[in-house]
């Protein structure tokens, strides 16, 4: 029972680590929470289910549903957050203009999905089980879906980690969060390589989309309680960390798979905004944020 | 044309504020000019508009004859034109040899990367055995030099100093203007040097211009400009 | 603000003459138009509960339909357990929810605007679910609030032909009106000009020896003491409340009506409050024009209010208001 639990936590927290990171990654590089992430994510899963639809086969639909989601996040930075961050700079609302506006894109997203594919339940299945493996008379709740979430999370936080650790685009990308200007003196193209993150964020958000989507139904607002998740994760791991965006997604999964079997399932967003206060008060600067980071 | 760098009729205003008046100066080729004056001369404005950072509101820039305003940062560093800034000047965050690696990060001749960079640890051998700590482990001294470091990696042909003095002790700062001087020695490379440091920015420089209150002063050697008994009481503080 | 130089007594006065207006208006229009009204005047204070505390304190919340959830469940179990009398049990709904406000205000005034708002969040998706924990809040079915036909003396005073909706709509109006006249009040004393001061300048109101964190409480209180009211008269429109009926998108929506009006004019709730309302409505219509398809009726309004949501925070910050706006373009 306990390893059940457990793997389903490590399934579901890889999803919150995914959609963290997106917000890690659009915290980091533009210094706004971006509440239309879940918006993104959503949009890309309808388009990889719309490629499903015609392809008949989800392990195409897949790369170009995180494509798609790339070349969503791109543009919703440079459409949008550039021309909102040139023009929100006074007025009574300018602190929360970012929230306020991440939002509105997230109503304007999802009622564009609406119109499209219209608010019922769809189905974006995969080839795989989500019937649980079985050991002798034993089923666990755990299905080959589920092994493939966290398969594919894993996959997608290693690349990233591998690019951010490794790469010049990676250094660029850190250097540009952490100190934009010094990285422009040093020719660091910051809005360019700004750009890119908002592309990673969309594709990690699309990754989480159509991988967990199999599980459950497609619909636009499918994906709002992954967002309240992957924020609270991002919090936790201090919303400045990418190692602690995945660290805080674990913690949060396995935290509310416990709390699912032990205590019952209604309570466990109750549990997450709990967490969420105690982390803000105690140490607000998360587990894994530096608070040099913070000032500069 | 000039060679080199010319400005002419410079203003910078923040808001009603005039930081930077009419100001005209010209730098030669391989020529270090030190910019003399003190907190709110206008001295690291004059150098952030002229890399880029912010925009003046009226006169002109060149560099070697072609106009430099309107671009940003990074695309003067593209042009050899690179800008050290005041204070924090490198990325905490980020190790030595990241921090070195930066410079280079646009440039596509990798192997002159690696040269440039092996040359700049040459001139600065405390940072090769510092390559994989974080820089925000360094001392004032050596961030400064970091900094100076990871400029050279970008094969810069004019250099914009904003007071590398500040913050450093005696002994540490004539390190540094020594490294300088060597630089445009070595590599032949163009120095506009801000100084509140009058006298170590005039020791190395070979013309001196002072700045008081966004207005050109005086234009001269360091000689004649520490001769000035006046000047030196007025402005440059000894 | 319309009102800033007016006498407390001639304010009080608009206050009075624009309720028997309404009042007296109420009988010559039809009973969905009624409702709706009741509706505008729920929105109203809803929205004046977020205006007050972004516009004038500087704080976000997007959880304040939960809030408002608060402020239903007390007054529906008040009135149904202890039977309360509808006017206290309201009263108990604002208490329980302004105390609530209170312990989350005493948070919120640590975090800074993303935090804040991503913490109202989670919130708003996890408080409704406390309602499936305890059997005395009915679960999913959630509870009745049923307050019954109007009093005899009021019917008596209208004639024969006054209705359940009617009723409701006076109860709105009046509590609406009684509100708004208090906060503005409110706003017209020192507090209001602390929380302003605290809000332009946090440092320098600091200095200036006001108490910044304690404004910003104070507000989240106040602010949640009026969510909870209006969450208390939504029940009592729908007649009973369950943990979906005050949803994300209740909070999202009072947000964007406070945008759209202005965060920064109390008297902009009034024309958030008739956005809200009329949104839905005139896209409804709108629909019908372009054949009654079922994806354009159930998502226009969406479009319609993000769209909006999004030209007014580009480029209109201080709303939706002519007089502003027009300033705003002669200075660009």
């Amino acid at each position: 029972m306990f390893i059940d639990t457990l793997l389903i936590g490590i399934s579901s927290g890889a999803i919150y680590s995914l959609m963290a990171l997106a917000l890690v990654l659009v915290w980091r590089s533009t210094r706004v929470v971006n509440f239309a992430q879940s918006g993104q994510a959503v949009l890309s899963t309808y388009i990889g289910y719309e490629i499903c639809l015609h392809t008949h086969n989800y392990w195409i639909s897949l790369p170009l549903a995180i494509f798609a989601g790339a070349i969503v996040g791109s543009l919703v930075d440079l459409l949008f957050m550039r021309l909102l961050i040139s023009r929100a700079k006074s007025g009574p609302i300018a602190e929360i203009a970012p929230v306020i506006a991440t939002l509105g894109l997230l109503g304007l997203i999802q009622s564009f999905i609406g119109l499209v594919w219209g608010n019922t339940f769809q189905q974006y299945p995969s080839p795989l089980s989500g019937k649980g493996f079985t050991f002798g008379s034993h089923v666990i709740p755990f299905s080959p879906q589920n092994l493939f979430i966290v398969i594919a999370s894993a996959a997608v936080l290693a690349i990233f980690g591998i690019i951010f650790k490794y790469t010049d685009l990676g250094l660029a990308l850190r250097a540009a969060s952490f100190q934009p200007e010094i990285a422009q003196l040093a020719g660091v193209r910051v809005s360019r390589v700004r750009n890119i993150g908002w592309a990673f964020a969309g594709a990690a958000g699309a990754v989480a989309g159509a991988v967990i989507t199999p599980t459950s139904t497609l619909s636009p607002n499918s994906l709002d309680l992954l967002f309240v998740s992957g924020f609270i994760a991002a919090v936790i791991g201090g919303l400045d960390s990418l190692v602690g965006a995945v660290v805080g997604g674990l913690v949060l999964g396995i935290g509310f798979s416990f709390i699912l079997q032990y205590i019952g399932g209604s309570v466990t967003f109750l549990v997450g905004f709990v967490i969420l206060m105690v982390v803000l008060l105690i140490r607000p600067q998360g587990i894994f944020g530096h608070k040099v980071n913070r000032r500069a | 044309m000039k060679l080199g760098l010319e400005v002419i009729d410079f203003s910078v205003e923040y808001g009603a504020v005039r930081a930077i008046q009419d100001l005209s100066l010209h730098v030669v080729p391989g020529e270090l000019v030190a910019v003399i004056g003190s907190n709110g001369s206008g001295k690291s404005t004059l150098i952030r508009a002229l890399s880029g950072l912010i925009a003046p509101s009226h006169g002109s820039a060149s560099w070697n004859g072609i106009s430099i305003l309107g671009k940003k940062p990074e695309e003067l560093v593209r042009q050899g034109i690179v800008h050290i800034s005041e204070g924090k000047s490198v990325i905490p965050e980020l190790t030595v040899a990241e921090n070195l690696a930066l410079g280079g990060l646009w440039r596509r001749d990798k192997l002159d990367v690696a040269i440039a960079t092996q040359e700049s640890l040459a001139i600065f051998p405390v940072l090769a055995s510092r390559l994989g700590q974080r820089a925000d482990s360094l001392s004032g001294g050596e961030r400064q030099m970091l900094a100076i470091a990871r400029a050279l990696i970008s094969r810069p042909q004019l250099l914009l100093l904003d007071e590398p003095s500040l913050g450093l002790a005696p002994l540490i700062i004539e390190q540094i203007f020594l490294a300088i001087s060597h630089l445009q020695s070595q590599f032949g490379l163009t120095v506009l040097l801000v100084e509140q440091n009058a006298m170590s920015a005039l020791k190395i420089a070979d013309r001196g211009l002072i700045l008081n209150l966004g207005r050109l002063i005086k234009t001269g050697t360091p000689a004649e400009l520490l001769a000035d008994s006046q000047l030196r009481a007025a402005y440059l503080g000894f | 603000m319309r009102s800033r130089h007016l006498s407390p007594r001639t304010r009080a006065l608009l206050f009075l003459v624009i309720g028997a207006v309404l009042l007296t208006v109420s009988g010559f229009i039809g009973e969905l138009r009624t409702y709706q009204g009741a509706q505008v005047a729920v929105y109203m204070i809803a929205i004046a509960s977020i205006i007050l505390l972004t516009g004038y304190s500087g704080q976000i919340s997007l959880g304040h339909g939960a809030v408002m959830a608060v402020g239903g469940y007390g007054a529906a179990l008040s009135f149904n357990l202890w039977h309360f009398p509808f006017a206290i049990a309201l009263l108990f709904g604002v208490l329980v929810g302004a105390f609530g406000g209170f312990v989350l205000g005493v948070a919120a005034a640590r975090l800074s605007g993303p935090y804040l708002a991503g913490t109202t969040l989670a919130l708003a998706v996890g408080l409704p679910t406390i309602a499936d924990q305890f059997h005395v809040l009915g679960g999913e079915q959630g509870l009745n609030f049923d307050i019954g036909d109007p009093p005899r003396w009021v019917v008596r005073l209208e004639g024969g032909d006054f209705t359940q909706y009617k009723w409701f709509f006076w109860i709105s109006i009046v509590v609406a009106l009684v509100a708004l006249w208090g906060i503005t009040n409110l706003l017209h004393s020192s507090y209001g000009r602390n929380w302003r001061a605290g809000r332009n300048n946090a440092v320098a109101a600091g200095l200036a020896g006001i108490n910044v964190a304690r404004g910003k409480v104070l507000a989240f209180t106040v602010s949640s003491a009026l969510a909870s009211l209006a969450g208390a008269l939504f029940a009592l429109l729908l007649g009973l409340v369950t943990p979906t009926a005050f949803p994300l998108s209740l909070s999202f929506a009072i947000v964007t009506g406070a945008v759209l009006a202005g965060v920064g004019n109390l008297a902009g709730s009034i024309v958030g409050g008739v956005v809200l309302v009329a949104i839905p409505e005139l896209s409804g219509s709108l629909t019908t024009h372009l054949g009654n398809s079922q994806k354009v009726s159930a998502n226009l309004p969406g479009l319609v209010m993000s769209s909006s949501l999004i030209l007014v925070v580009l480029f209109m910050p201080n709303g939706l208001r002519i007089r502003k706006f027009k300033k705003q373009v002669k200075t660009q």
